[in-house]
Protein backbone atom coordinates (compact mmCIF):
# COMPACT_ATOMS: atom_id res chain seq x y z
CA UNK A 1 0.00 0.00 0.00
CA UNK A 2 0.95 3.42 -0.95
CA UNK A 3 2.70 5.33 2.17
CA UNK A 4 -0.05 8.26 2.31
CA UNK A 5 -2.69 6.08 2.09
CA UNK A 6 -1.34 3.88 4.44
CA UNK A 7 -0.90 6.64 7.08
CA UNK A 8 -4.07 7.72 6.55
CA UNK A 9 -6.18 4.85 6.59
CA UNK A 10 -4.25 3.38 9.99
CA UNK A 11 -5.51 6.99 11.61
CA UNK A 12 -9.05 6.09 9.94
CA UNK A 13 -9.05 2.83 11.74
CA UNK A 14 -7.92 4.00 14.92
CA UNK A 15 -10.63 6.96 15.19
CA UNK A 16 -13.40 4.33 14.24
CA UNK A 17 -12.10 1.69 17.16
CA UNK A 18 -12.03 4.47 19.79
CA UNK A 19 -15.80 5.91 18.78
CA UNK A 20 -16.90 2.17 19.43
CA UNK A 21 -14.77 1.63 22.51
CA UNK A 22 -15.86 4.98 24.20
CA UNK A 23 -19.61 4.70 22.91
CA UNK A 24 -19.53 0.70 24.07
CA UNK A 25 -18.72 2.09 27.30
CA UNK A 26 -20.93 4.28 27.94
CA UNK A 27 -23.87 2.08 26.53
CA UNK A 28 -22.84 -0.28 29.69
CA UNK A 29 -23.23 2.04 32.06
CA UNK A 30 -27.33 1.87 31.43
CA UNK A 31 -26.60 -2.51 32.46
CA UNK A 32 -28.17 -2.43 35.82
CA UNK A 33 -29.97 0.97 35.31
CA UNK A 34 -32.14 1.80 32.43
CA UNK A 35 -35.85 2.41 32.85
CA UNK A 36 -36.85 -0.78 31.77
CA UNK A 37 -35.89 -4.17 32.05
CA UNK A 38 -36.06 -4.49 28.41
CA UNK A 39 -33.72 -1.84 28.01
CA UNK A 40 -31.50 -2.95 30.20
CA UNK A 41 -30.85 -5.96 28.63
CA UNK A 42 -31.07 -4.17 25.32
CA UNK A 43 -27.97 -1.51 26.30
CA UNK A 44 -26.02 -5.13 27.06
CA UNK A 45 -26.04 -6.12 24.21
CA UNK A 46 -25.69 -3.00 22.23
CA UNK A 47 -22.57 -2.58 24.23
CA UNK A 48 -21.34 -6.10 23.45
CA UNK A 49 -21.69 -5.47 20.10
CA UNK A 50 -19.88 -2.22 20.03
CA UNK A 51 -16.68 -3.44 22.03
CA UNK A 52 -17.11 -6.18 19.54
CA UNK A 53 -16.92 -4.05 16.46
CA UNK A 54 -13.83 -2.18 18.36
CA UNK A 55 -11.95 -4.88 18.57
CA UNK A 56 -12.45 -5.70 14.74
CA UNK A 57 -11.29 -2.01 13.83
CA UNK A 58 -8.40 -2.55 16.32
CA UNK A 59 -7.47 -5.69 14.82
CA UNK A 60 -6.97 -4.40 11.51
CA UNK A 61 -5.49 -1.43 12.63
CA UNK A 62 -3.01 -3.70 14.09
CA UNK A 63 -2.57 -6.07 10.81
CA UNK A 64 -1.89 -2.52 9.15
CA UNK A 65 0.79 -2.13 11.14
CA UNK A 66 2.28 -4.81 12.00
CA UNK A 67 1.64 -5.76 15.32
CA UNK A 68 -0.23 -8.32 17.19
CA UNK A 69 -3.82 -8.61 16.47
CA UNK A 70 -4.36 -10.77 19.34
CA UNK A 71 -2.79 -8.35 22.03
CA UNK A 72 -2.72 -4.66 20.71
CA UNK A 73 -6.45 -4.28 21.10
CA UNK A 74 -6.27 -4.43 24.59
CA UNK A 75 -2.74 -2.54 24.78
CA UNK A 76 -4.78 0.17 23.20
CA UNK A 77 -8.11 0.50 25.45
CA UNK A 78 -5.88 -0.33 28.50
CA UNK A 79 -2.72 1.92 28.30
CA UNK A 80 -3.38 4.99 26.60
CA UNK A 81 -3.79 8.48 28.38
CA UNK A 82 -6.88 10.21 27.33
CA UNK A 83 -5.08 12.44 24.83
CA UNK A 84 -3.94 9.41 22.40
CA UNK A 85 -7.29 8.69 21.75
CA UNK A 86 -8.59 9.86 18.30
CA UNK A 87 -12.55 9.27 19.10
CA UNK A 88 -15.31 12.42 18.68
CA UNK A 89 -16.57 14.12 21.93
CA UNK A 90 -20.18 12.73 21.37
CA UNK A 91 -18.99 9.24 22.11
CA UNK A 92 -17.49 10.10 25.55
CA UNK A 93 -20.21 12.80 27.03
CA UNK A 94 -21.93 11.42 29.96
CA UNK A 95 -24.66 8.96 29.68
CA UNK A 96 -27.29 11.84 30.56
CA UNK A 97 -31.08 10.93 30.91
CA UNK A 98 -32.84 7.98 28.52
CA UNK A 99 -33.44 10.58 25.56
CA UNK A 100 -29.76 12.34 26.20
CA UNK A 101 -28.76 8.61 25.25
CA UNK A 102 -31.43 7.17 22.90
CA UNK A 103 -30.79 10.59 20.94
CA UNK A 104 -27.06 9.90 21.09
CA UNK A 105 -27.37 6.47 20.36
CA UNK A 106 -29.86 6.95 17.25
CA UNK A 107 -27.29 9.89 15.45
CA UNK A 108 -24.68 7.66 15.71
CA UNK A 109 -26.08 4.35 14.38
CA UNK A 110 -27.28 6.67 11.23
CA UNK A 111 -23.98 7.58 10.93
CA UNK A 112 -22.59 4.34 11.23
CA UNK A 113 -24.63 2.86 8.81
CA UNK A 114 -24.30 5.40 6.05
CA UNK A 115 -20.33 4.77 6.71
CA UNK A 116 -20.20 0.67 6.40
CA UNK A 117 -23.30 0.83 3.62
CA UNK A 118 -20.05 2.57 1.44
CA UNK A 119 -17.18 0.63 3.34
CA UNK A 120 -19.10 -2.49 2.23
CA UNK A 121 -17.38 -1.48 -1.31
CA UNK A 122 -14.12 -0.36 -0.02
CA UNK A 123 -11.00 -1.39 -1.96
CA UNK A 124 -9.27 -2.44 0.48
CA UNK A 125 -10.77 -5.92 0.99
CA UNK A 126 -9.87 -6.54 4.44
CA UNK A 127 -12.45 -2.97 5.49
CA UNK A 128 -14.94 -4.50 2.81
CA UNK A 129 -15.54 -7.45 4.37
CA UNK A 130 -15.72 -6.19 8.15
CA UNK A 131 -17.76 -3.42 7.18
CA UNK A 132 -20.71 -5.77 5.24
CA UNK A 133 -20.35 -8.32 8.65
CA UNK A 134 -21.15 -5.10 10.92
CA UNK A 135 -23.36 -3.57 8.66
CA UNK A 136 -25.60 -6.56 9.44
CA UNK A 137 -25.56 -6.41 12.99
CA UNK A 138 -26.34 -2.31 12.86
CA UNK A 139 -29.60 -3.11 11.06
CA UNK A 140 -30.89 -4.14 14.69
CA UNK A 141 -29.32 -0.72 16.47
CA UNK A 142 -31.00 1.26 14.32
CA UNK A 143 -34.41 -0.36 14.41
CA UNK A 144 -33.88 0.19 18.22
CA UNK A 145 -33.29 3.20 18.56
CA UNK A 146 -35.17 4.96 15.69
CA UNK A 147 -38.29 3.40 17.52
CA UNK A 148 -37.77 4.77 20.56
CA UNK A 149 -36.93 8.10 19.01
CA UNK A 150 -40.63 8.05 17.92
CA UNK A 151 -41.96 6.86 20.67
CA UNK A 152 -40.51 9.29 22.97
CA UNK A 153 -40.75 12.23 20.72
CA UNK A 154 -44.18 11.75 19.78
CA UNK A 155 -44.98 10.67 23.56
CA UNK A 156 -45.48 12.86 26.87
CA UNK A 157 -44.97 16.47 26.38
CA UNK A 158 -42.32 15.49 28.68
CA UNK A 159 -40.56 13.17 26.92
CA UNK A 160 -40.92 15.04 24.15
CA UNK A 161 -39.45 18.39 25.44
CA UNK A 162 -36.27 15.89 26.97
CA UNK A 163 -35.79 14.68 23.71
CA UNK A 164 -35.20 18.33 22.24
CA UNK A 165 -33.34 19.21 24.85
CA UNK A 166 -31.24 16.49 23.84
CA UNK A 167 -31.03 16.83 20.25
CA UNK A 168 -30.46 20.84 20.67
CA UNK A 169 -27.46 19.74 22.74
CA UNK A 170 -26.34 17.03 20.47
CA UNK A 171 -26.66 18.03 16.95
CA UNK A 172 -23.43 20.56 16.65
CA UNK A 173 -21.42 16.94 18.45
CA UNK A 174 -23.16 14.83 15.68
CA UNK A 175 -21.62 16.81 13.09
CA UNK A 176 -18.26 16.36 14.43
CA UNK A 177 -18.44 12.80 13.20
CA UNK A 178 -18.16 14.31 9.55
CA UNK A 179 -15.29 16.82 10.67
CA UNK A 180 -12.56 15.01 8.49
CA UNK A 181 -8.91 14.00 9.57
CA UNK A 182 -6.11 15.82 7.69
CA UNK A 183 -5.75 12.72 5.49
CA UNK A 184 -8.93 11.31 4.65
CA UNK A 185 -9.23 13.05 1.21
CA UNK A 186 -6.50 10.11 -0.52
CA UNK A 187 -8.62 7.47 1.12
CA UNK A 188 -11.65 8.70 -0.72
CA UNK A 189 -10.04 9.40 -3.77
CA UNK A 190 -8.63 5.76 -3.53
CA UNK A 191 -12.38 4.44 -2.80
CA UNK A 192 -11.11 2.87 0.30
CA UNK A 193 -13.15 4.82 2.71
CA UNK A 194 -15.91 7.14 1.51
CA UNK A 195 -15.50 11.12 1.63
CA UNK A 196 -17.37 12.44 5.12
CA UNK A 197 -19.18 15.30 3.34
CA UNK A 198 -20.97 12.56 0.88
CA UNK A 199 -21.56 10.82 4.45
CA UNK A 200 -23.16 13.63 5.86
CA UNK A 201 -25.81 14.50 3.52
CA UNK A 202 -26.55 11.11 3.66
CA UNK A 203 -26.91 10.96 7.13
CA UNK A 204 -29.00 14.28 6.86
CA UNK A 205 -31.25 12.22 4.69
CA UNK A 206 -31.99 10.08 6.93
CA UNK A 207 -31.77 12.04 10.28
CA UNK A 208 -33.83 15.28 9.25
CA UNK A 209 -37.17 13.77 8.13
CA UNK A 210 -37.30 11.11 11.34
CA UNK A 211 -36.87 13.58 13.92
CA UNK A 212 -39.25 15.64 11.94
CA UNK A 213 -41.91 13.12 11.67
CA UNK A 214 -40.99 12.99 15.61
CA UNK A 215 -42.38 16.09 16.08
CA UNK A 216 -38.65 17.65 17.23
CA UNK A 217 -36.86 20.58 15.55
CA UNK A 218 -33.64 20.34 13.95
CA UNK A 219 -31.30 23.06 15.37
CA UNK A 220 -30.76 25.24 12.58
CA UNK A 221 -27.62 27.09 11.56
CA UNK A 222 -25.19 25.65 13.62
CA UNK A 223 -21.69 24.06 13.23
CA UNK A 224 -19.87 21.33 14.31
CA UNK A 225 -18.88 21.51 17.93
CA UNK A 226 -15.06 20.39 17.29
CA UNK A 227 -12.89 18.19 15.96
CA UNK A 228 -12.16 15.01 16.31
CA UNK A 229 -9.16 14.06 19.05
CA UNK A 230 -10.69 17.14 21.10
CA UNK A 231 -12.02 15.90 24.15
CA UNK A 232 -13.59 16.86 27.22
CA UNK A 233 -12.74 16.05 30.74
CA UNK A 234 -15.36 13.15 30.48
CA UNK A 235 -12.84 11.19 28.47
CA UNK A 236 -10.12 10.89 31.41
CA UNK A 237 -13.56 10.12 33.85
CA UNK A 238 -14.01 7.15 31.96
CA UNK A 239 -10.53 6.10 31.47
CA UNK A 240 -10.35 6.04 35.33
CA UNK A 241 -13.23 3.12 35.12
CA UNK A 242 -12.15 1.54 32.34
CA UNK A 243 -8.47 1.60 32.89
CA UNK A 244 -8.39 1.41 36.75
CA UNK A 245 -7.50 -2.85 37.20
CA UNK A 246 -4.82 -2.35 34.45
CA UNK A 247 -3.03 0.60 36.20
CA UNK A 248 -2.96 -1.47 39.77
CA UNK A 249 -1.70 -4.78 38.07
CA UNK A 250 -0.11 -3.70 34.88
CA UNK A 251 0.08 -6.95 32.63
CA UNK A 252 -1.65 -9.05 35.12
CA UNK A 253 -3.17 -12.27 33.31
CA UNK A 254 -6.96 -13.15 34.01
CA UNK B 1 2.55 -35.99 17.13
CA UNK B 2 -0.03 -38.64 15.25
CA UNK B 3 1.71 -40.86 13.36
CA UNK B 4 -1.36 -41.64 11.30
CA UNK B 5 -2.73 -38.52 9.04
CA UNK B 6 -6.24 -37.80 9.76
CA UNK B 7 -8.56 -36.63 7.11
CA UNK B 8 -9.73 -33.42 6.53
CA UNK B 9 -13.18 -35.42 6.27
CA UNK B 10 -12.59 -37.24 9.31
CA UNK B 11 -11.62 -33.60 11.03
CA UNK B 12 -15.13 -32.34 9.70
CA UNK B 13 -16.77 -35.05 11.27
CA UNK B 14 -15.05 -34.56 15.04
CA UNK B 15 -16.25 -30.88 14.48
CA UNK B 16 -19.85 -31.77 14.35
CA UNK B 17 -19.27 -33.32 18.06
CA UNK B 18 -18.13 -30.21 19.37
CA UNK B 19 -21.42 -28.18 20.97
CA UNK B 20 -22.51 -24.39 20.50
CA UNK B 21 -21.31 -23.19 23.69
CA UNK B 22 -24.72 -20.86 24.35
CA UNK B 23 -26.73 -23.39 23.00
CA UNK B 24 -25.94 -27.17 23.17
CA UNK B 25 -28.23 -28.97 21.43
CA UNK B 26 -26.54 -27.48 18.34
CA UNK B 27 -22.83 -28.59 16.77
CA UNK B 28 -20.78 -25.68 15.05
CA UNK B 29 -20.80 -27.41 11.89
CA UNK B 30 -24.30 -27.43 11.55
CA UNK B 31 -24.30 -23.57 12.50
CA UNK B 32 -22.01 -22.73 9.46
CA UNK B 33 -19.41 -21.42 11.98
CA UNK B 34 -16.46 -24.05 10.81
CA UNK B 35 -15.70 -22.55 7.31
CA UNK B 36 -13.01 -24.30 6.24
CA UNK B 37 -10.50 -27.32 7.55
CA UNK B 38 -6.80 -27.63 5.93
CA UNK B 39 -3.91 -30.16 6.76
CA UNK B 40 -0.59 -27.87 6.43
CA UNK B 41 2.05 -30.59 7.86
CA UNK B 42 1.61 -32.01 10.74
CA UNK B 43 -0.74 -28.97 11.58
CA UNK B 44 -4.67 -28.56 11.29
CA UNK B 45 -5.92 -25.39 10.31
CA UNK B 46 -9.89 -24.81 11.48
CA UNK B 47 -11.44 -21.72 10.10
CA UNK B 48 -14.09 -20.02 11.68
CA UNK B 49 -16.44 -17.37 11.85
CA UNK B 50 -18.29 -15.46 14.40
CA UNK B 51 -22.13 -15.32 14.37
CA UNK B 52 -22.70 -11.96 15.91
CA UNK B 53 -18.82 -9.99 16.31
CA UNK B 54 -19.42 -9.30 19.80
CA UNK B 55 -20.13 -12.84 20.72
CA UNK B 56 -17.70 -13.90 23.43
CA UNK B 57 -18.56 -17.52 22.78
CA UNK B 58 -15.83 -17.32 19.92
CA UNK B 59 -12.76 -17.47 22.40
CA UNK B 60 -14.90 -20.65 24.37
CA UNK B 61 -15.60 -22.56 20.78
CA UNK B 62 -11.90 -21.94 19.36
CA UNK B 63 -10.80 -23.39 23.00
CA UNK B 64 -13.86 -26.45 22.69
CA UNK B 65 -11.92 -27.00 19.10
CA UNK B 66 -8.87 -27.48 19.98
CA UNK B 67 -9.63 -29.59 22.98
CA UNK B 68 -11.59 -31.26 21.14
CA UNK B 69 -9.40 -32.38 18.33
CA UNK B 70 -6.79 -32.74 20.84
CA UNK B 71 -8.56 -35.72 23.11
CA UNK B 72 -8.94 -37.60 20.04
CA UNK B 73 -5.02 -37.25 19.37
CA UNK B 74 -4.51 -34.47 17.11
CA UNK B 75 -1.97 -32.18 18.80
CA UNK B 76 -1.39 -29.44 16.67
CA UNK B 77 -4.06 -27.42 16.36
CA UNK B 78 -4.85 -23.66 14.82
CA UNK B 79 -8.14 -21.91 14.95
CA UNK B 80 -8.38 -18.94 12.59
CA UNK B 81 -10.86 -16.83 12.73
CA UNK B 82 -12.51 -14.90 9.29
CA UNK B 83 -14.72 -11.94 8.91
CA UNK B 84 -15.79 -12.26 5.19
CA UNK B 85 -17.92 -13.54 3.93
CA UNK B 86 -20.13 -12.71 6.63
CA UNK B 87 -21.82 -15.19 8.58
CA UNK B 88 -25.70 -15.99 7.51
CA UNK B 89 -28.53 -17.54 9.03
CA UNK B 90 -28.98 -19.00 5.93
CA UNK B 91 -25.83 -21.12 7.02
CA UNK B 92 -27.74 -23.08 9.08
CA UNK B 93 -28.91 -26.25 8.40
CA UNK B 94 -32.52 -27.59 7.87
CA UNK B 95 -31.50 -30.48 11.14
CA UNK B 96 -30.46 -27.33 13.26
CA UNK B 97 -32.88 -25.23 13.03
CA UNK B 98 -35.18 -28.18 13.87
CA UNK B 99 -32.87 -28.95 16.73
CA UNK B 100 -33.34 -24.79 17.48
CA UNK B 101 -37.23 -25.49 17.89
CA UNK B 102 -37.22 -27.76 19.82
CA UNK B 103 -34.87 -26.35 22.45
CA UNK B 104 -37.62 -23.24 22.27
CA UNK B 105 -36.30 -21.05 20.00
CA UNK B 106 -38.28 -20.67 16.67
CA UNK B 107 -35.45 -20.40 13.33
CA UNK B 108 -34.21 -17.61 12.20
CA UNK B 109 -36.97 -16.81 9.17
CA UNK B 110 -35.51 -17.78 5.49
CA UNK B 111 -34.22 -14.81 4.05
CA UNK B 112 -31.69 -16.22 0.95
CA UNK B 113 -29.44 -13.25 1.53
CA UNK B 114 -32.09 -11.12 1.38
CA UNK B 115 -32.20 -9.74 4.85
CA UNK B 116 -35.56 -7.55 5.45
CA UNK B 117 -36.71 -6.35 8.57
CA UNK B 118 -39.97 -7.47 8.06
CA UNK B 119 -38.95 -10.84 8.72
CA UNK B 120 -38.74 -10.16 12.51
CA UNK B 121 -42.10 -8.40 12.66
CA UNK B 122 -44.67 -11.60 12.10
CA UNK B 123 -42.64 -14.59 14.02
CA UNK B 124 -44.16 -17.95 14.43
CA UNK B 125 -44.90 -19.20 17.86
CA UNK B 126 -42.34 -22.40 18.49
CA UNK B 127 -45.22 -24.33 20.77
CA UNK B 128 -47.63 -23.66 19.27
CA UNK B 129 -47.00 -22.00 15.69
CA UNK B 130 -49.44 -18.88 16.29
CA UNK B 131 -48.54 -16.07 14.86
CA UNK B 132 -50.02 -13.55 17.42
CA UNK B 133 -47.11 -12.83 18.95
CA UNK B 134 -45.24 -9.52 19.99
CA UNK B 135 -41.83 -8.45 20.42
CA UNK B 136 -40.91 -7.56 24.07
CA UNK B 137 -37.09 -7.32 23.41
CA UNK B 138 -35.34 -6.95 20.43
CA UNK B 139 -32.34 -8.96 22.13
CA UNK B 140 -32.15 -11.61 24.81
CA UNK B 141 -29.64 -13.34 26.78
CA UNK B 142 -27.04 -13.29 23.75
CA UNK B 143 -27.26 -10.61 21.12
CA UNK B 144 -28.21 -13.44 18.56
CA UNK B 145 -31.66 -14.07 20.51
CA UNK B 146 -34.87 -11.74 20.65
CA UNK B 147 -37.51 -12.47 23.31
CA UNK B 148 -41.05 -12.80 22.58
CA UNK B 149 -44.62 -13.43 23.62
CA UNK B 150 -47.14 -15.74 22.34
CA UNK B 151 -50.77 -14.43 23.04
CA UNK B 152 -52.48 -17.51 21.59
CA UNK B 153 -50.51 -19.90 24.34
CA UNK B 154 -49.75 -17.15 26.46
CA UNK B 155 -45.74 -18.33 26.88
CA UNK B 156 -42.61 -16.32 26.13
CA UNK B 157 -39.76 -17.55 23.78
CA UNK B 158 -36.86 -16.77 21.86
CA UNK B 159 -35.94 -15.80 18.08
CA UNK B 160 -32.68 -16.89 16.26
CA UNK B 161 -32.67 -13.14 14.59
CA UNK B 162 -32.08 -13.67 11.03
CA UNK B 163 -28.64 -11.94 10.48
Amino acid sequence: MRADLHEALSARLLAMADDELILGHRDSEWCGHAPILEEDIAFANLALDELGHAIIWYQLYAELIGRDPETLPDELAYQRPAADFQNVRIVELPKGDWAFTLVRQYLFDVYEAVMLEKMAESQYDLLAGAAAKIRKEEIYHQRHTSAWVRRLGLGTEESHQRMQIALDSLWPEALSLFQPLPNDEVLAEAWIVPRLADAQAAWEGQVRPWLTDAGLTVPGDVHAAGKRGQHSKHLAQILDDLQEVTRLFPDNQW
Amino acid sequence: MVETMVSVKEIWRLLGEVKDPELPVVNLVEMGIVRNVALEGNSVIVTITPTFTGCPALHTMQGDIVEHLNEVGIDDVKVEVTLAPAWSTEWITEEAREKLRDFGLTPPPRHNGDFDLLLVETVACPYCGSDNTITKNNWGPTPCRAIYYCNSCQQGFELFKPL
